[in-house]
């Protein structure tokens, strides 16, 4: 586990998306989406990155915490903070039961596995037309003010903030789950499952375990998805929401949470310029880039930040030694 | 063969993979401390008898009784968890892990703190502690750190026997400990391998003759699939049946 940098560095991304805040109001919704983009991306970092869980299904969890989300918002109350929770903790039900169903199998088994998962949670959405809208998606959501104090104003300052906060106690909680004893040894299954049984890990359990985490997450990220775009659509369970934010997760790096951040920017600002420029290739650039980096860099662009600390490390360290 | 102080007493235990049988009505008794060697040509069923022991692979017939329990209805996991540990004949570590954590989530593991997500500081010290001790008696104290890829293969197998020991084994079962491991590094395996605990049931597959000869107060002679014989180290040496084996038939 390697996220050994200076204190400082920790506040880098804390900080930028604190200043984009004052200074990127134009663009705060963009802002917004991609804070939900980097929660959905760390959620499968646990999932993907470090239990090695190979998931095309991922989007299963994010559009069934968005549409919970949703329903509940119209149907029971809108209150948001109540349904947060309720999406996660209905997120995390629904990892429990499919990853318990799943997680016996490996590799390319469980990949199909996953992608079957999903298109069933796809489907049951399409036919749940009294409840979910269909295709046309779930509409009239309504938020009520956050704490009962600030209202989800036309500009996204409570939404931008609210995302944002949610990531930060998900941020946390997932660094120290993931230097705990039960991280560990999920990462030590993804390098040797014999080598965990041999030492008695129920390897299953912790598999199942960390399956439901993710999808808690990925649920908390639709969640916020419903409520701060008020709708949601098919869209959010189709298998290109799960290899949209796989490809994130790579293109950031795998396994250094922070990854998820610099993969989720890039890929929402690119996507948001190649599509001004041309709305119908954008996805060339992406995939272009996402080459370029697998190709590359060792880690995705974590990798580069590697070397960019390396780098300043070196220099720092030879101008100590001139003085 | 009296079972009544036998930590791990195997009954009838039968397994084949179609035509070929690999176990044929074993029946083995370690008593705590024993320091057995299982000896055989190569196929003989050596490794294929471990795992049948450990459960990663199923028998067709027969029990094995830990402290008197059977363990047959139980998974690899849990007979580990119950204090039969194995070591393996090809390295299984975390080669991208280092040498200290490699042995510190054993040890949590038998503390059973493996599920500890968020309240874990001290307890996950006193593993990491308790880990850099144990590396230290098995001489590889200043490796703590390293990632276990950067050790020479010597280490890595001390590593093996490490880990296990870290579990704290009730039973202990070596397959094949100085495997692959040239001379000069092999010693080092031989020395700790004289040094292990003393109350702990071990049974060791081996080839090389010296180590065998060194360690064990039993030999088990195996060939395809069954016990050919077992006595003390002298009587094996003498015995012609296990020469014929060992050598040949010409050697008659």
């Amino acid at each position: 586990m390697t996220l050994r940098y200076g204190g400082w560095g920790h506040l880098l991304p804390w900080a930028a998306a604190l200043a984009f805040y004052f200074f990127g109001s134009d663009l705060l919704s963009l802002g917004t989406n991609a804070l939900i983009m980097v929660l959905f991306a760390l959620s499968l970092d646990l999932v993907l990155g470090y239990a090695g869980i190979i998931t095309m299904g991922h989007a299963a969890f994010f559009g069934f915490g968005a549409y919970v989300a949703g329903v509940f918002s119209i149907h029971f109350s809108n209150d948001p903070i109540a349904g947060l929770l309720l999406a996660t903790a209905a997120a995390a039900v629904l990892g429990l039961i499919t990853g318990a169903l799943i997680l016996h199998t490996r590799g390319v088994t469980l990949m199909m596995l996953t992608i079957a998962i999903g298109a069933l949670v796809l489907e049951v959405a399409n036919h749940l037309r009294a409840i979910t809208g269909g295709d046309d998606g779930l509409q009239g959501i309504r938020i009520a003010p956050l704490l009962g104090l600030f209202r989800f104003d036309l500009w996204g300052h409570t939404a931008y903030l609210y995302t944002l906060a949610v990531l930060f106690v998900w941020f946390l909680l997932a660094w120290r789950i993931m230097r705990s004893p039960f991280g560990r040894s999920l990462d030590g299954i993804r390098q040797n499952v014999r080598r965990m049984r041999a030492i008695g890990t129920p390897v299953w359990w912790r598999l199942v375990a960390v399956y439901s985490l993710g999808a808690a997450m990925a649920g908390t990220a639709g969640a916020l998805s419903a409520q701060t775009t008020r709708s949601v659509g098919l869209t959010a369970l189709e298998l290109l929401t799960s290899g949209t934010v796989l490809m994130v997760l790579i293109l950031g790096g795998t396994r250094r949470l922070y990854g998820s951040f610099a993969g989720a920017v890039v890929y929402v600002v690119v996507q948001d310029l190649a599509a001004q420029a041309d709305p119908f290739r954008w996805m060339f650039v992406i995939g272009a880039l996402l080459m370029a980096v697998v190709l590359f860099l060792e880690n995705g662009l974590m990798g580069l930040v590697d070397l960019g600390a390396a780098r300043i490390r070196a220099l720092s360290g030879s101008r100590r030694e001139q003085r | 063969m009296s079972s009544d102080d036998a930590v791990l007493s195997v009954r009838g235990l039968f397994k084949s993979f179609g035509a070929l049988t690999v176990a044929q009505d074993i029946n083995l008794d370690l008593p705590g401390g024993a320091r057995i060697s299982l000896i055989g040509p190569n196929g003989a069923g050596k490794t294929t008898f471990v795992n049948l022991l450990t459960g990663m692979l199923v028998p067709d017939a027969g029990h094995v009784r830990l402290d008197g329990i059977p363990i047959d209805q139980l998974l690899p996991e849990q007979r580990v968890r119950r204090g039969l540990v194995r070591t393996h004949q090809i390295n299984t570590l975390l080669m991208e892990t280092s040498v200290r954590e490699n042995v510190a989530i054993a040890v949590a593991e038998r503390e059973r703190i493996g599920w500890r997500m968020l309240r874990y500081g001290p307890r996950w010290r006193a593993c990491l502690d308790e880990a850099q001790a144990l590396l230290a008696a098995l001489g590889l104290g200043g490796d703590g750190l390293r990632l276990v890829r950067e050790l020479p293969y010597g280490k890595q197998r001390l590593l093996e026997i490490a880990i296990a020991l870290a579990l704290k084994p009730r039973v202990l079962l070596l397959d094949e400990p100085a495997a692959g491991v040239p001379a000069g590094e092999a010693r080092a395996i031989h020395d700790q391998l004289e040094d292990l605990p003393a109350g702990v049931a071990i049974l060791m597959i081996e080839h090389d003759m010296d180590l065998v000869f060194r360690f064990a107060r039993e030999i088990v002679v195996m060939v395809q699939g069954r016990i050919l014989t077992r006595g003390s180290p002298s009587e094996i040496a003498n015995d012609d049946r296990v020469r014929e084996v060992y050598l040949g038939r010409r050697a008659r």
